[in-house]
C-alpha cells in the first residue's frame, strides 16, 4: 500500500510535473534537431501504481510489442527511464535520423545503434534537465535496446514484484510527417520517491523564496 | 489604470513562480491567473486585461492556440507564451502571432525583456 509518507501532495505532483514537462521539452527539441521534424508532446501524466498496471497500460494502447531503449538512473533517487515505440515504429525513427540515402540493408544494421544513441540523448537530455533543477546529480547507465513487451521492461519478473507500488511518469509523443509515434517513461521505486519528494520539496522553496 | 496580467497555465506552481517574477519587475500590476485556456478566454471575455503570459504545453487547448483566439479580440495586446520546447515550429508560430518567446523555467531575468517591453508598449497606447 502507499503510505502516507510517500504519497505526493498537489504542489508537490504539480512541482515533479512541471519539472518532467521542462526535461521531456529540452529532449523534444534535441531530438527535433536530430530529425528535422516537428516532435509533438502531450502533457505529461505523473502516478503511483504498481509495476503491472504501468505495463498494462503500454499493452493496451498498442496491439503490436515495442521495442525500448533503457537507462538506469542512480542517485538520490534512482529508477529506470525508457524511450518506448512500437516495435515497427523502431526502423521509421532510424531512416529519420540517419536520412533517406542509407539502404535498407545497411539501415537495418544499425537499427539498434541508432536507436541506442537517440535514447541516450533523449534520456539524459531529460533526466539531466532535472537532476539540474532539482540541484542533484544522476548517475546514468548505458543506453540498452530491449524488445518485447512492456512487462519486460517494467521490470515484472514475477508475481511479488507485480504488486510493487512505483512512481511512473510518461508522455507521448508523435513526429509530424513520418509515421513514428512513442513514449517517454520513467520508473521509479518508492524508497527512491521519499527522497524526491524532500528534493521537490527543496525544489519549490527555492522558486517560491 | 493599474496594468492587469493574465497568468495561463495548468501547474500551479508554474503560475506562483510566473506570478512572483512579475511581482518583482512591477509590484503595482495586477495579476489573474487561469488554469486553462477555457478559464482564460473566460475572463479576457470579462474584463480589462492588459498582458498575458500563456504556458505551451497545456491539456486540452495549448498555448499558441489560446494566443491565436487572443489575437483576434486583441491585436496589439502583448503576449509570451513560455515553453522548454525551443524546437523552431514552435518559436516560428509565437513569432507569426506577434507574440514573445519566453524559456522555461520563468525567472526574473528571463522574463524581464517580454515585461519591460509590454510596459512601455502599455504606456505609449493602454491595449
Amino acid at each position: 500500500m502507499i503510505d502516507d509518507i510517500t504519497a505526493l501532495d498537489e504542489l508537490e505532483r504539480d512541482a515533479l510535473t512541471e519539472l518532467v514537462n521542462i526535461g521531456v521539452s529540452r529532449a523534444a527539441a534535441s531530438l527535433r534537431k536530430m530529425i528535422n521534424k516537428q516532435v509533438i508532446l502531450s502533457v505529461p501524466s505523473v502516478e503511483i501504481v504498481t509495476r503491472r498496471s504501468a505495463a498494462s497500460l503500454f499493452e493496451q494502447r498498442e496491439s503490436e510489442d515495442f521495442v525500448a531503449v533503457q537507462q538506469q538512473f542512480e542517485g538520490p533517487f534512482s529508477g529506470r527511464a525508457l524511450l518506448i515505440f512500437p516495435e515497427r515504429n523502431g526502423l521509421s525513427l532510424a531512416r529519420a535520423i540517419v536520412g533517406d540515402e542509407m539502404d535498407e540493408a545497411d539501415l537495418a544494421e544499425m537499427e539498434d545503434e541508432t536507436l541506442r544513441e537517440t535514447g541516450n540523448v533523449i534520456l539524459n537530455c531529460c533526466l539531466g534537465s532535472m537532476a539540474n533543477m532539482l540541484q542533484h546529480t544522476l548517475k546514468m547507465s548505458l543506453p540498452e535496446v530491449h524488445r518485447g513487451n512492456s512487462t519486460a521492461f517494467f521490470g515484472v519478473l514475477d508475481r511479488a514484484a507485480d504488486e510493487s507500488f512505483v512512481l511512473f511518469l510518461y508522455i507521448n509523443f508523435s513526429v509530424q510527417d513520418r509515421q513514428i509515434h512513442g513514449y517517454i517513461a520513467m520508473l521509479m521505486d518508492l524508497p527512491s520517491l521519499e527522497k524526491l519528494k524532500k528534493l521537490i520539496a527543496d525544489f519549490i522553496d527555492r522558486v517560491m523564496a | 489604470m493599474a496594468v492587469t496580467c493574465l497568468i495561463v497555465d495548468d501547474s500551479k506552481l508554474a503560475r506562483i513562480v510566473a506570478g512572483k517574477a512579475i511581482a518583482a519587475l512591477q509590484p503595482d500590476w495586477m495579476r489573474i491567473e487561469a488554469a486553462n485556456a477555457a478559464d482564460a478566454l473566460a475572463i479576457v471575455a470579462n474584463q480589462q486585461i492588459d498582458l498575458a503570459i500563456l504556458d505551451f504545453n497545456m491539456p486540452d487547448k495549448d498555448g499558441l492556440e489560446l494566443a491565436a483566439e487572443l489575437r483576434v479580440s486583441h491585436p496589439r495586446m502583448p503576449i509570451a507564451v513560455i515553453t522548454a520546447n525551443v524546437q523552431d515550429e514552435i518559436i516560428a508560430r509565437v513569432r507569426e502571432l506577434n507574440a514573445t518567446f519566453v524559456a522555461k523555467p520563468v525567472t526574473e531575468d528571463a522574463i524581464s525583456g517580454f515585461i519591460s517591453g509590454a510596459a512601455l508598449r502599455l504606456r505609449k497606447a493602454p491595449a
